[in-house]
C-alpha cells in the first residue's frame, strides 16, 4: 500500500539526471535558460497560471491547508492561478522534476530537499537563486509592495534558512521543519524494570530491547504475551546512520562532496546493529513495516520516526493503520533520538523547503516568488505546523499568540491537541541548536540513500543467516558504493574541490603579471607626483 | 469412413491436449522443475529463507530502476514478487501467463507474504488463472490461505468511504483518508453480512486511465457490485481490484 509509493529507490537517478540535463541544455542551446532578472515591477494586468508541487504526509488536513492557502492567495492576487499537484513522497517529486526538466515542464514552485536542488543545479539557470529576490525592497521578504504580511529575512529561523544555502546562495526557503523522535512504550519499559533516563542513549535502547526478547515456554514474548515483538524499529535508516556518525564525530562526507561514509566507525556501527538484528531486537521499516503499527499493537518499545509522523504514534493516535482489536493500551513517551554523548546531543534537521524553477518569462517567476513567500505567512505556517509534529520556520509564527496557545493546550483532546504530536513539536523547538544537516552537493542524495542501505542490507543479511564480519562489510562497501555510483561522485567532487583549491594558488606567470601591473601603477603615481611637484616649482 | 472419423477424433483429442498444455499442463498440480519448491513447500518455508518457485505472471504492478513488482500464481497458490531484479526489456516479456522461475527470499511486510531480493528466468509454459470466488470466505480466517490469488467477490454493497468537505458521505476516497487527487490510489468500503471491508484500486496496478479506476469513481453508496482483483494484504485483507461491475 503506502510502502509501494515510499520504497522507491533512486540509486541511479543522479546519473540519469545528468544525462537529462545535458539533453535539456542541448534543447535550450548550450547556455540553457537565461538567468532570471528581477523585473522593474510586477505586471498585475496579466494573467499567470503557475503549478505548485507539494508534499503531504498522507494527511487530509494538510491537503486542505494547501488548498486554503491557494484560495487565500488567489484572493489577494486574482491574476495568479495556482494549480496544486500533491505527492506523498519526496523521492517521487524528485523523480518527476527530473523527468520534467528534460521536457522543460518543471513546476513553478516545488516542495523539495536541498539535496535534490543540488542535482537540479547541474542544469543551467534551472533553479532561481533567491538572494536578490529576498532582498528586493518592493517584492522581497517583507517587501513594501507585498499584499500580505510577508516575513522579513531576519524573521526566518537562521539555522533553517542556512540549510537552503548551496555554494553561498539561497536556492530555497524553508517551509516546515521536523526532526526525528523516539516514541516509547513507557509502560513496557517500566514493566521490564527500567526507568527512562533524561537523555536516551544507544546503550540504554539496546539493553532494554534485548531484555524484551525473553520468551515463555509457549514461545510467546513474556512482555506482551504475543508471538510478535520487535523492540526497536527505525523508520529512516539513512538518518540512523547519519546521526550515529555525527554523534561519533566520524566521517560521512566533506563539505566539498568527498565521500567519507565507508570508514571504520561505520564498520563498528554495522557490527553492533547486526548483533541486535540477529537476536530479533532490531528491525527497520523497509524490512518489517511502519514502526507505528508495531508500537500501537504493543509489539515494539522504541519506534523512531519523524516528528512529522507523531499523529500515528500511541494508543490514542488520531491516525492508525491497525484495527481496534489489535490496539494495545500503554503510556507513550516522546524523547530525542538516542545519543552517544548525552551532554552533546545531535539530531537531524529535516522537513520540506520550497524552491522556484526558472521560466522564460520573468513575470511568471515573480508570480511564483509571491506564492512561495505566501507559504511563509503566519496563516499558513501556524496552520500547517499544527497538522503534525512540525514547527514553523519563522520567528513571527513561532511567537504568534495562535501558535503559543496551540502549544499550551497539549493533551486537551486526541485530535488537534494530541499530546504526542505537540510533545514532538516541543522536542524540536527545545533542540533547534542541537540540530544539524549534512553537506549538500551533486550526489548527496545518493550518499544519503547509500548510508541507509548499509543498514538495510546488514539487517537483511543477518536475518537470512549470513555471516556479518569484516569481510562482509568490505564487500558491502564495494557493492553500495558501486550501486549508488559513489565512487564516481566522490572523484568528480574531489576534482571540483581540488580545482577550487587551485584557484587560490596563482601560477607564477599570473603572479609576475600582477607584480608588473603593480609596479607600473607605482611608477605612474611616482611620475605624477614628481611632475606636479615640478609644475609647482616652476609657477613659484 | 470409420477410419477417417477415428483419425479425426484422435487428431481433435491431440489438439485439445495441446491446447490444455498451453494453458499450463494438465488439470492436476504443477509439475515443478528440479530444485523448485511446490506451493506447499513454499508456504512451509521459514521467513527470511531462500526460496525457489515456478509460477505464471498474472499481473504486473510496477517497474522502476530495474526492479519489477509482479503478481504470480501457479495452480496451487499465489506469490507476490516485490521489487524483483528485472530489466526493462525483460519486463516487457512478462505478459500474463508467462512462466517464470524465481529465486529470492521469503519475507513478510505488514502481513503480506512476499518474495524479495529475487531474480528470475523465463521458462516454457503458460497459465492464466481464473478468478476464484472467495466471497464466502471474506469473514473467515481461511481467507489468508488465498493471499495474492486472483479472486472474485460477488454481490457486495458499497458503503460510505468518508465525507467530503461539505460533510456529505462519499463512495470513494483518493488515498485512504481523502488526502489525494485523481491518479492516486482509490479506497472504498463494501459490506457483506454486516461486515465492512476496505478495497483499493492500486494506482500502479490500475492507473486512472483504466476501466476499473473509472468504475470506482462512478460508484454510488448502496450499489451492489461484483469485483475481481488480487488478494493483497496490509494489516488485514486489502484487495487490489482490477475490474468492477455494478449490478
Amino acid at each position: 500500500m503506502q510502502r509501494l509509493c515510499l520504497i522507491k529507490k533512486y540509486a541511479v537517478v543522479t546519473a540519469l539526471m545528468l544525462v537529462c540535463l545535458s539533453v535539456l541544455n542541448g534543447c535550450h542551446g548550450r547556455e540553457g535558460l537565461e538567468a532570471f532578472q528581477i523585473p522593474e515591477f510586477f505586471d498585475t494586468s496579466r494573467e499567470y497560471e503557475i503549478t505548485f508541487w507539494a508534499k503531504n504526509d498522507t494527511n487530509k488536513t494538510q491537503t486542505a491547508i494547501y488548498e486554503k492557502a491557494i484560495e487565500d492567495f488567489q484572493r489577494l492576487y486574482p491574476n495568479i492561478t495556482v494549480n496544486l499537484r500533491l505527492y506523498t513522497d519526496y523521492g517521487k517529486i524528485y523523480n518527476d522534476v527530473i523527468t520534467n526538466i528534460a521536457t522543460a515542464t518543471t513546476p513553478n514552485v516545488c516542495i523539495t530537499y536541498p539535496d535534490h536542488i543540488a542535482t537540479y543545479l547541474t542544469g543551467t539557470n534551472l533553479v532561481v537563486p533567491l538572494d536578490e529576490l529576498s532582498a528586493d525592497a518592493k517584492f522581497g521578504l517583507g517587501g513594501s509592495e507585498m499584499k500580505f504580511d510577508s516575513p522579513r529575512m531576519e524573521e526566518i529561523i537562521p539555522q533553517f534558512l542556512d540549510e537552503c544555502t548551496i555554494d553561498g546562495h539561497h536556492y530555497a526557503l524553508p517551509y516546515m521543519r521536523s526532526t526525528e523522535a523516539c516514541y516509547i512504550n513507557k509502560t513496557y519499559v517500566e514493566k521490564l524494570g527500567y526507568a527512562l533516563p533524561d537523555t536516551l542513549t544507544w546503550d540504554f535502547i539496546w539493553e532494554v530491547s534485548e531484555a524484551a526478547m525473553e520468551k515463555d515456554e509457549d514461545g510467546n514474548f513474556k512482555l506482551n504475551g504475543q508471538k510478535v515483538m520487535i523492540p526497536f524499529i527505525y523508520k529512516s535508516t539513512d538518518n540512523m546512520m547519519i546521526q550515529m556518525l555525527r554523534q561519533k564525530h566520524a566521517g560521512y562526507s566533506s563539505e566539498e562532496g568527498e565521500i567519507l561514509l565507508f570508514n571504520d566507525t561505520t564498520k563498528e556501527l554495522l557490527s553492533d546493529i547486526a548483533a541486535h538484528a540477529k537476536s530479533g531486537a532490531f528491525s527497520t521499516f523497509k524490512i518489517s513495516s511502519y514502526p507505528a503499527n508495531f508500537l500501537n499493537a504493543g509489539q515494539c518499545l522504541f519506534a523512531i520516526d519523524s516528528t512529522a509522523g507523531a499523529t500515528w504514534m500511541g494508543t490514542d493516535a488520531p491516525l492508525s493503520d491497525i484495527s481496534e482489536d489489535k490496539l494495545a493500551r500503554f503510556e507513550t513517551s516522546v524523547m530525542a533520538v538516542p545519543q552517544f554523548e548525552p551532554a552533546n546531543p545531535q539530531m537531524i534537521s529535516q522537513g520540506p523547503s520550497v524552491c522556484i524553477f526558472n521560466k522564460e518569462e520573468p513575470q511568471e517567476v515573480m508570480a511564483s516568488w509571491l506564492f512561495a513567500q505566501y507559504l511563509l505567512s503566519n496563516e499558513v505556517q501556524t496552520a500547517y505546523a499544527q497538522t503534525e509534529g512540525y514547527v514553523p520556520v519563522t520567528i513571527k509564527a513561532q511567537e504568534s499568540d495562535e501558535y503559543k496557545d496551540y502549544l499550551s493546550r497539549c493533551g486537551e483532546d486526541n485530535a488537534l491537541y494530541y499530546d504526542v504530536k505537540i510533545q514532538a513539536a516541543k522536542l524540536l523547538l527545545k533542540n533547534i541548536d542541537n540540530t544539524f544537516v549534512t553537506p549538500v552537493f551533486v550526489g548527496s542524495a545518493s550518499l544519503r540513500d547509500a548510508a541507509g542501505q548499509l543498514i538495510e542490507n546488514t539487517v537483511k543479511s543477518v536475518k537470512r543467516g549470513q555471516q556479518v564480519d569484516a569481510a562482509y562489510v568490505e564487500g558491502l562497501y564495494g557493492d553500495i558504493s558501486s550501486l549508488y555510483r559513489l565512487d564516481q561522485i566522490g572523484i568528480q567532487n574531489m576534482r571540483v574541490g581540488s580545482q577550487r583549491q587551485e584557484l587560490g594558488k596563482l601560477p607564477p606567470t599570473a603572479l609576475l603579471l600582477l607584480w608588473s601591473l603593480a609596479a607600473a601603477w607605482v611608477g605612474i603615481i611616482v611620475y605624477a607626483v614628481w611632475s606636479k611637484s615640478r609644475n609647482r616649482q616652476s609657477r613659484s | 469412413m470409420k477410419k477417417l472419423i477415428s483419425s479425426l477424433l484422435v487428431l481433435a483429442l491431440a489438439f485439445a491436449c495441446a491446447g490444455c498444455g498451453s494453458k499450463g499442463g494438465d488439470d492436476g498440480a504443477d509439475v515443478k522443475s528440479e530444485g523448485v519448491m511446490t506451493y506447499e513447500e513454499y508456504m512451509a518455508a521459514e521467513l527470511n529463507s531462500e526460496v525457489v518457485i515456478e509460477a505464471y505472471v498474472q499481473a504486473k504492478q510496477s517497474w522502476w530502476e530495474n526492479q519489477a513488482t509482479v503478481y504470480a500464481q501457479d495452480k496451487d497458490g499465489a506469490y507476490f514478487l516485490y521489487n524483483m531484479a528485472c530489466s526493462e526489456e525483460d519486463y516487457d516479456k512478462l505478459t500474463p501467463g508467462t512462466k517464470i522461475k524465481v529465486t529470492g527470499y521469503k519475507s513478510e511486510w505488514s502481513g503480506e507474504i512476499e518474495i524479495t531480493d529475487a531474480t528470475f528466468e523465463i521458462g516454457e509454459g503458460n497459465f492464466v488463472a481464473e478468478a476464484e470466488d472467495v466471497t464466502s470466505l471474506l469473514a473467515s480466517d481461511e481467507l489468508i490461505n488465498h493471499q495474492n490469488k486472483f479472486v472474485s467477490f460477488k454481490g457486495l454493497t458499497v458503503e460510505a468511504a468518508g465525507q467530503d468537505e461539505s460533510g456529505n458521505d462519499v463512495a470513494f476516497l483518493y488515498n485512504w483518508d481523502g488526502s489525494g487527487q485523481d491518479g492516486d490510489d482509490l479506497y472504498f468500503n463494501v459490506s457483506l453480512d454486516g461486515n465492512t471491508y476496505t478495497f483499493t484500486v492500486e494506482s500502479y496496478l490500475c492507473d486512472n486511465t483504466t476501466d476499473v479506476y473509472a468504475a470506482v469513481k462512478g460508484l454510488q453508496i448502496g450499489d451492489t457490485i461484483d469485483m475481481e482483483g488480487f488478494l493483497y494484504w496490509y494489516e488485514g485483507v486489502n484487495p487490489h481490484i482490477t475490474s468492477l461491475t455494478v449490478k
